[in-house]
């Protein structure tokens, strides 16, 4: 690589879905977890995910014994009537030695800079900061170091984005689950369950989603709204609502996005050159065979970039939901 | 009623890509015969569609504004250009009333007196406060809150505004699903957007109504009707009443939604009325209810 400075500060942020997640993120070679709290403050509210406070605190400890820095995801957006429940969040995060939090709710980023002022803080992709304006706004009222970019931008966006919110950093995602409207700003999920990411935590939750046989096929639907068709031998894949199957204009087709994921490990290079930060592993939700093998894969990728060496994309490719991946945004052709 | 508790009735943005003709007779409509206080005009959904409005828009704002009523300019839901940031920043810096739609475009108001829209995260009285202190005097909140949110913040703040009428607004991308489903680059969409004035139908696989795509937009099928709530809005502290443009007769939608902020009629009348309308869908209030967006009113009885 050109231009060694680039890599002193490259971190590979990985998600840590469990206490037993986070070990083996932190073993597979993350250089940072991102984890939250077993509550609706964080956008990953699923049942049997997440952390108590002492598994916070044992995990934290874990990951900083071994040199991982620990982040605290607190991104959902604060209840009227019930922000205690988020602010408390806020405070036993920082007690339990968080590096960072991450947060979404301008209402919780002014009471946690306002209560902690010597916490750093991290702009959750759940904020959607997608300008320049954007990010200097966080950054200058509430000294936010770190902004995860949302997944609407393309590579050279990034770029122009990253040179312009300096000394703020940039951190975006290279792999997993692909949000193809802007974060934080969506509430299908809302709209056809009652349950949504900024409100609860959730999109498309388990609870609201139904499979019917129906002779050969299998018929999933999301809040009572039929979301994808499998033919018996087919793979049948979660029905994210925005991935699904629609009609319009005498067509059927995937409307918003076909069912893949992203994987953007092609482009580490000309993103390390664009000087983003982090990159980050979405998947909490995952098995750990799943986020051991994708963070070891990532890891070395990083390392033989950093070396000059040439990086196994393959490997990441057979990682990849249904086989099928995409670079998203981050290519101009998405759109 | 005395004039305090009067709730007014705000007309938000056009979302659709409506021709340049239809879009001006529309704004003369209203100036001349729409009970509304306030007119909120502008593109917040595409850049792209701009051009098209740029010079109807000047003789609008003249029109509305000599028929007394109050008019701020909508701005981008999802500005991510640097023409159009700079757009933003022109707007900020004239002596227009602008409504921020976009983190950044509070960044460029730089503390000025501003509407908050819909398309900004205002969940609770934190983030409420905040932008107060940063010079919101009206904040649209919301679609997808609650009753029982929207009346914690109205009890804080007499500027809050709640979405009533319209297609609800749901996701904002940098996708074009309008030029995706004509097979079409969003680079070189032939602006197909136009052909519907109040989005395009997108059904489930089993023939359901489901949502409806305006360009890079997604909103739902059902139409928003907060015809039930009203008076519990009122009640609540809530300022005004947005209604959002759609092809059907909007002078009739204020008129109704007017006579029942009066209590004049009933939600029921009010119902009725809406009903003999060419409305876009069904009528809805789940979300107000904090139940699904989806959910219609008539099922919920």
């Amino acid at each position: 690589m050109k231009t060694p400075d680039a890599w002193k500060h490259v971190e590979l942020i990985c998600p840590a879905g469990t206490p037993a997640g986070l070990r083996t993120a932190v073993d597979a070679g993350a250089h940072a977890v991102y984890c939250g709290f077993r509550d609706e403050t964080n956008a990953r509210n699923f049942p049997g995910l997440n952390f108590d406070r002492a598994e916070m605190r044992a995990g934290i400890a874990y990951a900083h014994d071994r040199g991982v820095k620990a982040l605290v995801a607190l991104n959902t957006f604060m209840r009227a009537g019930e922000v205690d429940l988020w602010k408390r969040g806020v405070d036993d995060a920082v007690a339990a030695g968080a590096d960072a939090l991450i947060l979404a709710d301008v209402g919780l980023i002014a009471y946690a800079s306002r209560a902690h002022p010597k916490q750093r803080l991290h702009l959750s992709v759940q904020a959607a900061a997608a300008t320049a304006e954007a990010i200097a706004f966080y950054h200058e009222r509430f000294n936010v170091k770190r902004v995860v970019l949302p997944r609407v931008l393309t590579v050279d966006e990034i770029a122009k984005l990253t040179k312009t919110a300096r000394p703020c950093e940039t951190e975006v995602f290279v792999f997993g689950g692909l949000c193809v409207m802007a974060e934080g700003r969506c509430s299908l999920s809302s709209y056809a369950t009652g349950k949504s990411p900024n409100m609860t935590g959730v999109c498309s939750p388990p609870s609201h989603v139904d499979y019917r046989e129906d002779g050969d096929t299998l018929t999933a639907s999301v809040g009572g709204f039929t979301v994808e068709r499998f033919a018996k031998d087919e793979a049948a894949g979660y029905p994210t609502l925005c991935k699904g199957r629609f009609c319009s204009q005498g067509k059927t087709m995937h409307l918003f996005e076909d069912p893949v994921s992203l994987n953007a490990v092609e482009l580490l290079p000309k993103l390390i050159e664009c000087g983003v930060t982090a990159f980050k592993i979405e998947g909490r939700q995952r098995g750990r065979a799943y986020i051991a093998a994708v963070v070891k894969a990532f890891r070395r990728a990083l390392d033989s970039l950093e070396t000059g060496g040439a990086m196994d994309v393959e490997e990441l490719k057979r990682l990849t939901e249904g086989q099928s991946a995409t670079t998203g945004a981050y290519k101009k052709t998405w759109r | 009623m005395d004039a305090i508790s009067r709730m007014g009735l705000t007309l938000g943005p056009v979302f659709f890509n409506w021709p340049a003709k239809i879009w001006s007779d529309f704004y003369a409509r209203i100036a001349d015969e729409a009970e509304i206080d306030r007119v909120v005009i502008g593109e917040a959904v595409c850049s792209k569609r701009e051009p098209f409005h740029q010079e109807a828009t000047i003789a609008a704002i003249e029109r509305l504004t000599r028929a007394g009523k109050e008019v701020a300019i909508a701005t981008l839901a999802l500005p991510t250009m640097k023409r159009e940031t700079e757009a933003i920043r022109a707007l900020a810096e004239s002596d227009m009333l602008v409504e921020a739609n976009d983190i950044a475009t509070v960044y460029l108001l730089e503390g000025k007196p501003h509407i908050v829209g819909p398309f900004l995260n205002i969940y609770n009285e934190a983030a409420l406060g905040f932008h107060l202190g940063l010079g919101a005097t009206r904040v649209c909140l919301p679609p997808e809150l609650p009753i029982s949110s929207i009346a914690r913040m109205a009890a804080m703040c007499d500027g809050v505004e709640v979405f009533a009428f319209g297609r609800s607004p749901l996701a904002i991308s940098a996708r074009c699903y309008h030029a995706r489903a004509h097979g079409l680059p969003k680079d070189a969409c032939k602006y197909v957007c136009e052909v519907d004035p109040d989005g395009m139908t997108v059904e489930t696989l089993d023939g359901k109504d489901f949502l409806a795509v305006n360009g890079v937009q997604t909103l739902g099928h059902v139409c928003v009707a907060a015809t039930r709530e009203t008076k519990a809005l009122r009640d609540a502290g809530v300022a005004s009443l947005r209604l959002s443009p759609h092809s059907c007769d909007m002078v009739t939608v204020a008129k109704t939604f007017r006579e029942l902020a009066d209590e004049k009629i009933s939600s029921a009348d009010a119902e009725a009325a809406l009903k003999t309308l060419r409305l876009p869908g069904p009528l809805s209030d789940g979300f107000l209810r904090g139940l699904p967006g989806a959910r219609l009113i008539d099922e919920i009885d």
